[in-house]
């Protein structure tokens, strides 16, 4: 015998305490996912209205001195990384971390100077020690508003414009549906009019007030916040997906492992039963030989 | 109903506010301005402050954050950080916050980079007090 049953139903037992472990986990991230797919369309309306406006303004790029249009010479990078700041969820932050990765190298092929503003543990630790690190936002994910998107943008915006760096671009995990996010990466900053497909003016012959510039040039800096909290609410939804569905495929797989163990459980206690019989038979037939 | 003015009022955490009303008062940046239906087109920046209307003869007062106001003939969509409904505030807990806030401004030097943000939340403070008494 391999293994005493002792030994096999003790395995058993801790197998049904992790599946317990990973079941509630799944449902949590259940309920998790569900609250952050409201949020993101709660969120729709106001970016698309957003957009709309600014869209509507983009005319008005040409003759803008804003200095969140200033294209310079993209010789320094920074890099907004959003990760979760817990584990257990599949590959989520295994791909985007991979995704920054080989952008990364990419930029430095190119020598350029890379900075690294980290939204979620995972990726902080990751590139702690690969890259300047500009900021971190550590265990922020789970209870957030558009406050942290403000206090993120406000401090990027802030940034360009005193030209420590040239480009802004953010990478996150785009929430394609609960079983599959994909990395996606997007220029933020220095802002061109490619970005927002100049649509048909909607807005032909409104009164502005203030300025139309007035306006335009208090808009980019509310567009780069409705980035930034849309990749935090992509992040979070994509988060809880990929727990969940880790999470239930760590689950069925402990159910077959307690299918596995119990079988072997019975094999073992059958054997036993057999052993003893034999003794038991053995004995009898002694008993009847000697008497 | 067509000869009602349709009021949005969209935030980045929700829909708040979606419904026919008679009448829109916007806390626009260059001044507080009223809106009816047929309205000239207009796009204008709204500062924080008091946002009011009539509906079914009852008039609802909100206090808004920054943001936009969109105004066409039939409809008025207004992009806010914050709104909420004058019944919906809780006048006690923004007195604490403003409180504790203030304390905290007290101690910091006049240049902090913090103090425009706390200012900017004092003031938002004081509008939802205002708005909250007419509830």
């Amino acid at each position: 015998m391999a293994e005493s049953l002792r030994d096999i139903r003790r395995k058993t037992q801790a197998v049904e305490k992790t599946k317990q472990i990973t079941r509630a986990m799944n449902m949590v991230a259940a309920s998790k996912l569900k609250n952050a797919q409201t949020r993101m369309e709660n969120f729709r309306p106001y970016a698309s209205k957003v957009m709309e406006v600014l869209q509507s303004l983009a005319s008005e790029m040409q003759s803008s001195a804003n200095p969140l249009l200033a294209i310079r010479e993209p010789k320094r990078v920074k890099i907004i990384l959003m990760t979760s700041d817990k584990g257990l969820c599949g590959g989520f932050n295994t791909n985007v971390i991979k995704a920054a990765e080989e952008f990364t190298r990419s930029l430095k092929r190119e020598e350029k100077e890379i900075s690294l503003v980290a939204v979620g543990k995972k990726g902080r630790d990751h590139f702690r020690r690969r890259t300047t690190m500009a900021g971190h936002y550590i265990d922020v994910l789970g209870k957030f508003t558009m406050d942290l998107a403000v206090e993120i943008g406000n401090e990027v915006i802030f940034s360009f414009e005193e030209a420590e760096y040239d480009e802004l671009y953010i990478i996150y995990n785009e929430f394609k549906n609960v079983a599959s996010q994909k990395p996606k990466i997007v220029r933020l900053l220095p802002l061109v009019a490619e970005d927002l497909n100049e649509g048909e003016s909607v807005f032909g012959d409104y009164i502005y007030e203030p300025s139309d510039e007035v306006l335009f040039a208090r808009l980019i800096p509310m567009y780069i916040k409705v980035q930034i909290f849309n990749g935090l609410l992509e992040t979070s939804a994509g988060e809880h997906g990929a727990r969940m569905v880790a999470m239930e495929n760590a689950s069925s797989s402990c159910e077959e492992m307690i299918e596995n163990l119990t079988l072997q459980f019975n094999k073992a206690r059958q054997a036993a039963i057999t052993a003893e019989l034999m003794d038991i038979v053995g004995g009898t037939e002694a008993l009847a030989k000697s008497s | 109903m067509a000869d009602e003015l349709m009021l949005e009022i969209v935030t980045p955490e929700e829909m708040v506010f979606g419904k026919e009303v008679e009448d829109v008062y916007i806390p626009g940046e260059e001044g507080a301005f009223g809106v009816l239906i047929g309205h000239a087109p207009m796009l204008s920046a709204v500062r924080p402050g008091e946002l009011h209307f009539h509906r079914g003869g009852r008039e609802l007062f909100y206090a808004v954050g920054e943001g936009y106001a969109e105004v066409t003939s039939e409809r008025v969509t207004l992009l806010v950080e914050t709104c909420e409904r004058s019944d919906r505030i809780d006048a006690d807990k923004v007195k604490r916050r403003k409180e504790e806030v203030e304390n905290k401004l007290a101690g910091l030097a006049k240049d902090d980079s913090e103090v425009e943000k706390l200012q900017a939340e004092l003031e938002m403070a004081d509008i939802r007090l205002k708005v909250s008494e007419k509830g």
